[in-house]
């Protein structure tokens, strides 16, 4: 059994203090970090349905944080690239946040893509950024009805979903983790009150 | 026509279609793992229905939630509805949605914009 010094146990729950402050001070309500399963995302599901149930009065600004996060759950166990850093690899794996400001919520995810990847996916957030409510919607239509379904189940709607249910831009950065990787994060805000 | 019968689960509707009987609905929630293999029963059963259906057919949607994959499949029994009205067949579709979630009433408009099906849209 290892053996622990006073100090070093003292260290390591000051440090969960640390984080359990840090945590408070962004009110982050939900963070995840692992592999993100059908299951996983079932049991958020059920997670935020229960909360959405404590609190009647922003049902419909919760309803969107929670569609939001199915697709942004399903955005990472399809589209995460493996990420190799000691012994891990990371496949399908990534974060998920849910946090609130005083008039948002946020949802915030990241998950590592490989290096070739960031250019399309920049070009497809900036275009879907730039466009007005009924461009977005043609453009969802049109998605809908020419886009097959991948072998991974995608359509290629989600991001543009996310950007018509929040009327929100979606804010992103790609953090270098290695010469072929970077970590990609994504951030989606939900107003409080629409 | 034999019915087609699937209950729901947290994660999958609740699909009838009953001939007999003069039922076709979906309804609850629909983000299925696969979708594809979810709905490839539903698709071929109403293929095949579409080939001789009844005088009039009445289709429900009671979806409570959908994800963006399942949005999709939608759209494709929706084109067999067109298809069957193209050929001269009498169908109407119900759109229901709880009465204060207007982005499920927003979506059934989408529909009914995309494809020349009738679409009733009912609060509850």
């Amino acid at each position: 059994m290892p053996y622990h010094t006073q100090k070093q146990t003292t260290g390591f729950l000051e440090y969960v203090f640390d984080f359990y402050k840090l945590m408070k001070s962004h009110e982050v309500k939900l963070v995840y970090e692992g592999k993100v399963t059908h299951q996983i995302t079932k049991a958020f599901i059920s997670l935020a349905e229960a909360q959405m149930e404590e609190n009647q009065e922003t049902v419909s600004a919760q309803r969107i944080v929670f569609h939001v996060m199915v697709e942004c759950l399903q955005n990472i166990s399809r589209h995460a690239d493996d990420y190799e850093s000691g012994n891990y690899l990371y496949s399908g794996r990534g974060i998920l946040m849910v946090s609130n400001t005083i008039d948002a919520f946020l949802v915030t995810t990241g998950n590592a893509v490989i290096n070739q990847k960031i250019k399309s996916i920049t070009e497809m957030i900036d275009r879907i950024n730039g466009m007005d409510d009924l461009r977005l919607k043609e453009l969802y239509m049109r998605q809908m009805r020419e886009g097959c379904l991948s072998d991974k189940g995608g359509a290629g709607l989600g991001l543009i979903d996310i950007r018509r249910k929040t009327g929100n831009k979606l804010e992103y950065h790609f953090h270098p983790l290695s010469k072929s990787l970077s970590f990609f994060l994504l951030k989606a805000t939900i107003n409080r009150t629409k | 026509m034999e019915p087609l019968r699937i209950d729901r689960t947290d994660d999958s509707p609740q699909v009838i279609f009953d001939v007999e009987n003069d039922l076709f609905e979906i309804s609850g929630r629909s983000l299925p793992e696969d979708v594809n293999t979810f709905y490839e029963p539903v698709l071929s059963w109403l293929e095949e229905y579409s080939r001789n259906p009844a005088p009039k057919t009445t289709f429900d949607f009671r979806l409570t939630y959908f994800n963006t994959a399942s949005s999709k499949v939608i759209l494709d029994i929706l084109t067999i509805f067109e298809e069957m009205i193209e050929d001269g067949q009498e169908l109407l579709v119900r759109w229901f949605y709880p009465k204060e979630d207007e982005d499920m009433l927003e979506a059934g408009e989408e529909y009914a914009e995309m494809v020349e099906v009738p679409f009733e849209m009912v609060s509850y």
